[in-house]
């Protein structure tokens, strides 16, 4: 596949990219972030191709950003360049958590301390049931998908019931009463 | 080492599982890191899930902060690493084939199919992180109502308008300081 910006970017260019968006990309909405720098900015992916990774990288296990961040390096310098992407993207932020990880080792007991960040955590509770609300307005309100989540939730959240057995069991369920229609026979 | 190995286990197999996202995996996760192994309390995980949110970046990164709390500096790594690399060499070898899969009539099946299974995983992440963050059986009624006005009012200014999550995160930390102080 030949690159899409006229002169492919080397690895060092790729890592410095991704680590800027890895740096300053607070509060999510990463896949915005490496649309603008992809699509926009560098033009170093088509509409086409960033959506194309979008929509490996969703169907795919593992995090949607890093995933695309492999596809994009990949697709401009190979090997290297998905991990120079992958890295730069992720590498800044635990950089951080290390600062963060040593803060909350060192002041875990002050009384102050304590307040903020059962504050915090609730709060990150709050910004994760309104993404899962959001993202999954259709399947609340739809009869059929709201039986599969609700059994989902109720396995997986009282009984422990593991990621694997709901992947292998259920989700097949799910997926055969979405199956394709199937053509109409020529007899 | 031996819990170095656990670590290598449980992150490698949470990467492999985490189809539509991170969060899906939150549930699997805590109940590995808290129940089966004790590495970390209910609490910590809380936290740690927090934390998580609150550097830029991937936010399932926190992991690493997990692995370090199980087993140190070469936890830390250990957790990143597993967690992150065998979905990514699944992704870097599956992309190239995309082209002949992409318009088969069960890719949407699949899409379809799963999304509510993962919109039931992500509600189980909700319940993994909140019971300890919002509703808590060893803190008092004033402290668990606070919290849970705390994620409520996060959600309700989220649906209301457009807003940097991060603003809300630190809103929160306010809030917990303003009302939770002993």
């Amino acid at each position: 596949m030949p690159p899409a910006a006229s002169s492919a970017p080397s690895a060092g260019e790729i890592f410095a990219v991704f680590a800027r968006i890895g740096a300053t990309s607070f509060g999510g909405g990463l896949v915005a972030y490496l649309r603008d720098a992809m699509v926009t900015d560098r033009k170093w992916m088509t509409p086409e191709e960033f959506l194309a990774a979008l929509e490996i990288g969703q169907t795919l296990p593992g995090l949607n950003s890093v995933n695309i961040a492999i596809i994009a390096g990949r697709h401009l310098a190979g090997a290297r360049g998905a991990v120079a992407a992958a890295s730069g993207l992720v590498l800044p932020g635990v950089a951080i958590l290390v600062g963060l990880g040593l803060l909350y080792a060192r002041f875990r007991h002050n009384p102050d301390v304590a307040p903020v960040l059962a504050g915090i955590a609730a709060a990150s509770v709050g910004l994760l049931l309104q993404v899962t609300l959001k993202i999954g307005a259709r399947q609340f309100t739809a009869l059929r998908d709201l039986v599969f989540v609700l059994a989902t939730f109720y396995l997986v959240a009282f009984h422990h019931v593991s990621l694997p057995v709901v992947l292998f069991l259920i989700a097949p369920f799910a997926i055969m009463l979405n199956r394709p229609p199937q053509p109409p026979r020529t007899p | 080492m031996k819990d170095d190995i656990h670590i290598l286990n449980v992150f490698c197999l949470l990467s492999l599982l985490a189809v539509g996202g991170g969060s899906a995996v939150l549930p699997q996760m805590e109940h590995e890191t808290v129940a089966l192994h004790g590495w970390i309390t209910g609490d910590q995980f809380a936290t740690i899930y927090s934390l998580g949110q609150m550097a830029p970046g991937p936010n399932m990164s926190m992991v690493a902060l997990i692995g370090w709390q199980a087993g140190g500096i070469l936890g830390f790594v250990v957790a990143l690493v597993a967690f992150y690399l065998p979905s990514s060499f699944l992704v870097y070898g599956c992309s190239h084939v995309w082209d002949s899969f992409r318009d088969n009539p069960w890719r949407a099946s699949i899409q379809k199919g799963m999304a509510p299974v993962t919109i039931g995983l992500m509600l189980a992440g909700v319940h993994a992180v909140g019971k300890t963050a919002c509703w808590n059986p060893e803190r008092s009624l004033y402290f668990n109502t606070t919290t849970c006005v705390v994620a409520l009012v996060v959600v309700g200014i989220l649906f209301a308008r457009r807003i940097n999550p991060a603003v809300l995160i630190l809103g929160g930390g306010l809030a917990g300081w303003v009302f939770l102080r002993a």
